[in-house]
């Protein structure tokens, strides 16, 4: 057995910017355990860019982006295991791992940093009737294929869901080659940025067809077509609109779902709104010790707020170590109307921290709404937004002297209002 | 080249039959039309051992069924296949629906079917906790089993193998004639010779029987819808759970699976095409408004994916076993739908019975009862885990991660006897790619390894069929 101050499951921009922090915080004794033979995780096969602009005024795509952290971690010495999958975590902290040099490893850590990202959404969670025939790839599993491997998937394509990924791979489809015949998307407005729909289907005159679903699969081998629909209010689609596509080729790109089979194993709670552990503002877990940062946590749009959450991540880490985190104390956030979730779902009451940052989704459309905070009833803040969006995070800063204010604080509520 | 005998279809019945032949000295082909084993009704069923009261008395169903539900433990203990005695309920949720479980208790009786008993509502749910709270009495039958199709198919074909019989894949019958004594047997890659023939050709035996025998047979083929779910509420519930058998047949099921997920399912649609396995929207949506009559807090976003089978319905609504009346020499195990999985091993021994005796074949001595044991990583302790590490490196190795399936396994499903050849083969063989991502990660993983095992470049492999490619190209190809 092996003793670690710091475990980091996941080698992807969470887990190399919270290892990069918690060395910066004065923990050296750090191990990365990454699945995939390099560090970067999913960066690697992003390849296209826009990348780090919040985060360093650059356009840089997916590697190059991933680069700048993976420097660091060698420039800091910073130990890392490929190819090294962990199968256990437990609650007193032994992280079960395997890979081909060392068989099964036992470490026993004093925090761990769960940063293993996320997984999409394959066709079976939608249940869309017909056959089951080969053609059918989720955007991410497509993208692997034409960005690592050099392969073309198909000639003529038809992608289900607006998500990010989906749109990327429109443009990246066409480049290469493919006919991408339209994106369809069950929702009146798309999952994925504004910016990735005009560069990625507007540039290329692919239509995008809000309010549309695919009713049925069809070709018993290989794809052959689908049939898309109009979808009513309920979303239900609308028979009399059913249109025949031929297609070889299907992309679904139809949400992601954070990875968290081990830390639904390990006991820790998990909040059903984004299938990630329920976290307080230092990002722990409700395993004492055990932190969690980027889409493992709740899933992100930009890369640039993955590094700067999973930094506190690794900061906090490093003081669990050293004893250093001075207050367990907490004030309840509470997702408020229009609000589908926060993160994180507890302000720890420090006050050495000037300001903490609170992360959200809008459950629907928005348009010239106010983002309201707040504190036991009494509003802190209410600015107008001109559209909020599901498919956009977005992030209000709570201050600390708005809780020194406010001694009998309670709850910290995030809420839409008209005006 | 003559065989003595040649078996068409490698479903699940064509597979034990060839097993049970294989127990003869006797030269033996089995023709299959798709690439793999098990690639029909016997792959898309609920994995039910069915203990035998819902067959009609006097019925070859019902013979066959409680003979086979017997058989299948000690089978599956010696082909090393998942299979557990789980118990099976039938529910009744009024007194006017008890009648009916008193007459299938009767059916059961006189079935033979040992330790049937009606339990109250308390001894129910004291048993299932989740079931629906409504119930009033349900039928218990401790006899009823789970058992993995596709490995008591793969396990039978590899052991056939072990015992010298051939298969031929991607073959088609396209018609048979007799030539003095024997059968010709014409396909779509050339022809075949034979002393005699078994016709296990699950929805087409119909077809098969017809192209030579006068006694003509209709299958009426009858779609079964199911939704699979997630590992994680596989225990939902322990027993297998019916609702009253109606005319369409024992109704909506839920159960856990032999590996350890929950299914549900399947309704009853008879469809013309005997190769329609889509699931449709109204199906799956009847599927689930019926289980949730039985256990209605079934999780739905737990679904994994769901799928549809054929059962291979004879108008008369029995099997038909034996040798046909005008054809000698020519075997039917036809009109095999539910309890037919049950039934396998039954049916097996007797139609090899019946070959060997017209065929007046011997005893083999030297038949190899066991095949190499396949591992199942996941479910080894740790020590374990790393006693095999030790032995190969390639189990340090995880290719699937949601079923946590090894490169070792995955290579040693390659390479096995009658070894996996596309990547729906290599994930029924070893569950790469049926979790909860279905592939999403590990699939182009396993297309790089088939490719790199099997010599070809990753655009020619295959999903399961032969047009069933993943990549068409190179990047820029089309441009």
């Amino acid at each position: 057995m092996d003793n670690r101050d710091i475990v980091i499951i996941g080698g992807g921009p969470a887990g190399l910017a919270a290892a990069i922090s918690a060395y910066h915080a004065g923990v050296c004794d750090i191990l990365i355990l990454e699945r995939e033979n390099s560090l970067g995780g999913i960066l690697n096969q992003c390849i296209h860019n826009g990348f780090g602009l919040h985060k360093f005024k650059e356009e840089l795509t997916g590697p190059e982006y991933a680069e700048r952290y993976v420097d660091q971690v060698h420039e800091l010495n910073i130990e890392y295991k490929l190819e090294t999958m962990v199968i256990d975590i437990t609650e007193d902290k032994h992280v079960i791992a395997m890979n081909e040099i060392e068989g099964v490893i036992d470490i026993k850590a004093k925090t761990i940093i769960l940063a293993m990202g996320c997984r999409e959404r394959p066709r079976g969670a939608l249940n869309i009737p017909g056959n089951r025939p080969s053609g059918i790839f989720t955007a991410g599993t497509a993208q692997k294929y034409v960005n690592i491997d050099g392969y073309l998937p198909g000639r003529e394509v038809v992608i289900l869901g607006s998500g990010d990924i989906g749109l990327i791979m429109a443009r990246r489809l066409t480049l290469e080659g493919a006919k991408v015949k339209m994106v369809c998307e069950i929702l009146p407005y798309s999952g994925g940025l504004k910016r990735n729909i005009v560069q990625c289907l507007d540039d290329y005159d692919i239509p995008l067809r809000l309010s549309h679903t695919i009713t049925k699969i069809h070709g018993k081998e290989r794809i052959e077509a689908v049939t898309v629909a109009k979808v009513d209010e309920f979303l239900k689609p609308i028979k009399e609109t059913e249109e025949y596509v031929t297609c070889d080729t299907l992309l679904l790109s139809v949400g992601l779902i954070p990875e968290n089979e081990l830390t639904r194993k390990a006991g820790i709670t998990i909040n059903p709104k984004t299938q990630g552990p329920i976290v307080d503002s230092n990002l722990e877990t409700s395993i004492p010790g055990v932190y969690a940062c980027g889409n493992v946590l709740h899933v992100h749009d930009l890369v640039d707020y993955v590094s700067d959450e999973a930094s506190i991540a690794g900061q906090k880490a490093a003081m669990f170590v050293k004893n250093s985190l001075i207050s367990d104390d907490k004030f309840a956030v509470i997702a408020g109307k229009g609000v589908r979730y926060t993160v994180p779902s507890w302000i720890i009451d420090d006050s050495s921290i000037a300001m903490s940052i609170i992360r959200f989704r809008v459950d629907g459309v928005y348009k010239d709404h106010f983002v309201t905070i707040k504190l036991d009833n009494e509003k802190a803040y209410h600015k107008q937004k001109r559209i909020l969006t599901p498919g956009e995070m977005e992030q209000v800063m709570i201050l600390r002297k708005w809780i020194d204010a406010k001694p009998e604080l309670k709850t910290i509520e995030i809420l839409l209002e008209e005006d | 080249m003559m065989y003595d005998v040649i078996v068409i279809g490698a479903g699940v019945i064509g597979a034990n039959i060839a097993r049970e032949l294989a127990k003869y000295e006797l030269n033996i082909m089995v023709l299959e039309k798709n690439l793999d084993v098990c690639e029909g009704t016997s792959k898309a069923n609920s994995g039910i051992v069915h203990s035998g009261y819902d067959a009609k008395p006097g019925s070859l169903k019902a013979k066959y069924n409680v003979i086979g539900n017997v058989l299948m433990e000690d089978l599956c203990k010696e082909l090393v296949v998942p299979f557990k005695r789980n118990g099976s309920l039938v529910l009744a949720f009024s007194e006017s629906e008890s009648a009916t479980l008193k007459i299938l208790l009767d059916q059961g009786h006189k079935n033979k079917v040992k330790d049937l008993a009606i339990l109250e509502k308390e001894a129910i749910i004291a048993k299932e906790p989740n079931i629906n709270k409504n119930v009033y009495q349900a039928l218990y039958a401790p006899s009823g089993g789970i058992v993995d199709p596709f490995e008591l198919t793969l396990a039978s074909a590899e052991v056939a193998f072990l015992n010298d019989v051939s298969f031929q894949f991607g073959t088609r019958v396209t018609h048979i004639y007799r030539e003095d004594d024997a059968f010709m047997v014409v396909t779509n890659r050339g022809e075949y010779k034979s002393r005699t023939i078994v016709n296990a050709a699950g929805v087409f035996a119909d077809d098969i029987n017809n192209l030579i025998s006068d006694t003509k047979y209709r299958i009426l083929p009858r779609k079964g819808e199911y939704c699979l779910f997630d590992k994680q509420i596989g225990d939902l519930v322990t027993s297998t759970i019916f609702q009253l058998p109606t005319k369409e047949g024992k109704g909506v099921l839920v159960t856990p699976t032999a590996e350890g997920n929950l299914l549900i399912g399947p309704n009853s649609e008879f469809v013309d095409d005997k190769n329609d396995t889509s699931t449709s929207e109204e199906g799956i949506r009847e599927v689930i408004r019926r289980a949730k009559q039985s256990v209605d807090n079934i999780p739905m976003p737990f679904v994994i994916t769901a799928f549809a089978g054929l059962r291979a319905t004879e108008k008369n609504e029995d099997f038909v076993i034996g040798e046909a009346d005008d054809v000698p020499g020519f075997f039917n195990a036809l009109g095999i739908e539910s309890p037919g999985l049950t039934a396998a091993p039954a049916i097996a021994i007797e139609i090899a019975h019946m070959v060997a005796q017209k065929l007046e074949a011997k005893q083999s001595d030297n038949y190899i009862i066991k095949r190499n044991k396949t591992v199942h990583f996941e479910s080894l302790s740790i020590k374990e885990k790393q006693e095999l590490f030790l032995k190969d490196k390639n189990y340090g190795k995880i290719i699937c991660r949601c079923e946590l399936v090894t490169l070792a396994e995955i290579l040693d499903s390659i390479k096995r006897p009658l070894g996996a050849k596309t990547v729906d083969g290599v994930k029924r063989r070893t569950r790469a790619g049926s979790g909860r991502c279905q592939g999403g990660f590990c699939s182009p993983k396993i297309v790089e390894i088939l490719a790199k095992e099997l010599g070809k470049d990753l655009r020619e492999i295959l999903k399961s069929s032969e047009k069933s490619t993943y990549l068409i190209g190179l990047d820029k190809d089309l441009l």
